[in-house]
């Protein structure tokens, strides 16, 4: 298991690194600089500009400072646009309130994918098994952004039930429609894994013997169904949660939440390259420290995979 | 009761009767897909709007760039569906005619869902089979460098690739097609690992020939049922990450368009009372991916043998 760990860890750091020199080499590969306008600044101003961010120095000489900048001080540089904010600022605002509103919809997707998908193997062929496959088919086509619009017109315009945007220090009624519209994919695909996993689960021969030995139902069902046909649910978690994180792209524009999204669009559409690359980079340590999380889990509940 | 022996024996015999020519593979699996009437509808209905997405231009009244100028900035009075005026899903906000405009948006975005999947495609299948068929330290790097792009927030790094390079759609397939063969190069190299022990390579390998021709000639063709399966698959997740991106406004640009880019401007004028203009593209979108959907799931009851 240690030797597993290191292992992850082993390629989890690279992985870092690469995203980080990539997106790096793509800022600089750009044409055009932060600083370019439609009024040309004159050479002199220009140039005093790039020595203060250190732009004039060659390029593998800037990313060893950034590098070095965000691995021992955590620091991300200043924002190009806002010239009184720097990355960690921005990032520390919305950071939190994507981490809010992700966490709930996780919550959400899990805890009514799973049973979902349950149920309906366990009934399977009733109208309750077609009822949650129909639901899970239907999630899956309509998108987070499809959903946002279409809550929004539900519950705002018509039925007048819930704020149809903003944030609000997170209260609930803010917090409704972004998790709904957020989770309701993950939540399908959850509940179709979990089906199809727990149809194999359950014919297999040892829950047939468990069955012939006479053990109850649910006795059968937490102690031994459970637990196999889980496995890859857990191995979804990973992309789930990357998706989820993709999401708040959406659920920030239509919602006006300000999460991390927000600031990435925007600063997409600013060429605000540094706002960028530290999002990215933010967004990358996540998921890659997430899997490795979903990797380890995986290895602890399965007993079968030894490294 | 008399019906259903009656339907069962004509089956019988039709298999007798082919049985003198014998079943390829993948007659066999046409059989089993027809028998899959999800499947089949969704085949039918998806042609038909591939079709309509080329006919449907023809009965166009106005182009998808002309101006109407009497439904611009009236859209909600003047600019509904109708067939008098000669807009038959109503305009936009500038009075562009949406029937058109569907039907451009529909062209671009399954191209832009067929193309993607099929670079996707091509790269994924020969990776995975090069690092299945060749093993080894080979295979161990090459699945590393997957993992390793597998962890990349892939969609952020399509925003970012966008943004530095320019919106075009050029791009747009690169960065999508580029990003998403990852998941089939895994499957690939899983089905060549049973493959490459099989007698028929092994014979190849004694007769020398060399192992560029034994995966392209005779690991790659066996494949093709698993490929096929994905491939349909990914065209509607190809799609999806299309809309999603168009949706932000950094996908396909003005005059061109896509449903992703017509949804959001649907959704952005929904208080106007102007519906139609959500609803058609939504229509279109919803239909084609969940058609997609059914067809993969038939192809891979049709041709996956592990659940036969």
């Amino acid at each position: 298991m240690i030797n597993y760990i290191i292992k992850r860890i082993g390629i989890a750091i690279p992985t870092l690194l690469i995203l980080i020199a990539v997106s790096f080499y793509l800022m600089h590969a750009a044409p055009g600089g932060p600083f370019t306008s439609e009024r040309p600044l004159p050479a002199q101003v220009l140039a005093n500009i790039e020595a203060k961010y250190g732009l004039d120095q060659p390029i593998w000489r800037q990313m060893t400072n950034y590098l070095w900048g965000v691995i021992t001080e955590f620091d991300f540089g200043p924002s190009y646009k806002y010239h009184d904010r720097t990355v960690n600022e921005i990032i520390a605002q919305g950071f939190p309130i994507t981490l809010k509103y992700g966490f709930w919809s996780f919550i959400v997707a899990i805890g009514v994918g799973i049973p979902l998908g349950a149920i309906a193997a366990i009934r399977k062929n009733t109208w309750i098994d077609y009822l949650a496959v129909g639901v899970s088919i239907g999630a899956q086509v309509l998108p987070n952004f499809v959903m946002a619009p279409l809550l929004i017109i539900v519950f705002t315009l018509w039925l007048d039930w819930l704020p149809g945007g903003g944030w609000n220090g997170g209260s609930w009624q803010y917090l409704i429609m972004p998790v709904i519209a957020l989770s309701t994919s993950y939540m399908a695909s959850i509940a179709r894994i979990t089906r199809s996993s727990m149809l194999e689960v359950l014919n297999t021969n040892y829950i047939r013997t468990a069955r012939s030995k006479g053990l109850p139902t649910k006795i059968i069902f937490f102690r031994h169904v459970l637990k196999p046909s889980l496995l890859p649910v857990i191995s979804y978690l990973g992309p789930a949660f990357v998706g989820l994180i993709t999401g708040s792209v959406i659920i920030d524009m239509y919602f006006s939440t300000g999460g991390m999204g927000y600031f990435f669009v925007n600063s997409a559409f600013n060429r605000d390259y540094s706002v960028m690359m530290g999002i990215t980079i933010v967004v990358g340590g996540l998921t890659i420290l997430f899997s490795l999380i979903a990797d380890l889990l995986y290895a602890w509940v399965d007993p079968k995979i030894r490294y | 009761m008399i019906a259903i022996n009656k339907k069962k024996i004509k089956v019988m015999a039709d298999n007798l009767a082919e049985s003198g020519t014998g079943r390829s593979l993948w007659k066999d699996a046409r059989i089993r897909f027809m028998q899959n009437k999800a499947a089949t509808v969704s085949l039918f209905i998806l042609a038909a709007i591939v079709a309509f997405s080329f006919i449907g231009p023809y009965f166009a009244v106005w182009s998808y760039e002309k101006i109407d100028w009497n439904a611009m900035g009236s859209a909600a009075k003047v600019g509904m569906p109708s067939i008098e005026s000669g807009h038959f899903f109503g305009t936009d906000d500038l009075g562009r005619d949406l029937y058109s405009r569907v039907i451009q948006g529909t062209q671009i975005s399954l191209m832009v869902g067929f193309l993607g999947a099929s670079v996707a495609v091509f790269v994924g299948t020969l990776y995975g089979a090069t690092s299945g068929y060749l093993g080894g330290k080979t295979d161990q790097i090459m699945m590393r460098i997957v993992d390793i792009l597998m962890s990349i927030p892939y969609m952020f790094v399509l925003i970012l690739l966008l943004v530095v390079f320019g919106r075009s759609i050029g791009m747009l397939f690169i960065g999508i097609g580029l990003l998403s063969w990852l998941d089939m190069s895994r499957i690939v190299r899983g089905q060549t690992l049973n493959l490459k022990n099989k007698e028929f390579i092994e014979a190849a390998q004694v007769t020398g020939v060399s192992d560029f021709k034994i995966i392209t000639r005779h690991i790659v063709p066996n494949l093709l049922g698993i490929v096929a399966v994905y491939a349909t698959l990914l065209v509607p997740g190809i799609i999806l990450a299309e809309s999603f991106i168009s949706f932000l406004g950094l996908g396909v640009q003005e005059p061109s368009t896509s449903w992703g880019a017509l949804i959001k401007e649907g959704a952005g004028t929904i208080r106007y009372d102007t519906e139609w203009q959500l609803l058609f593209p939504l229509a279109f979108f919803v239909v084609s991916l969940f058609c997609f959907y059914f067809i993969g799931d038939g192809l891979r009851d049709a041709l996956d043998p592990k659940d036969r």
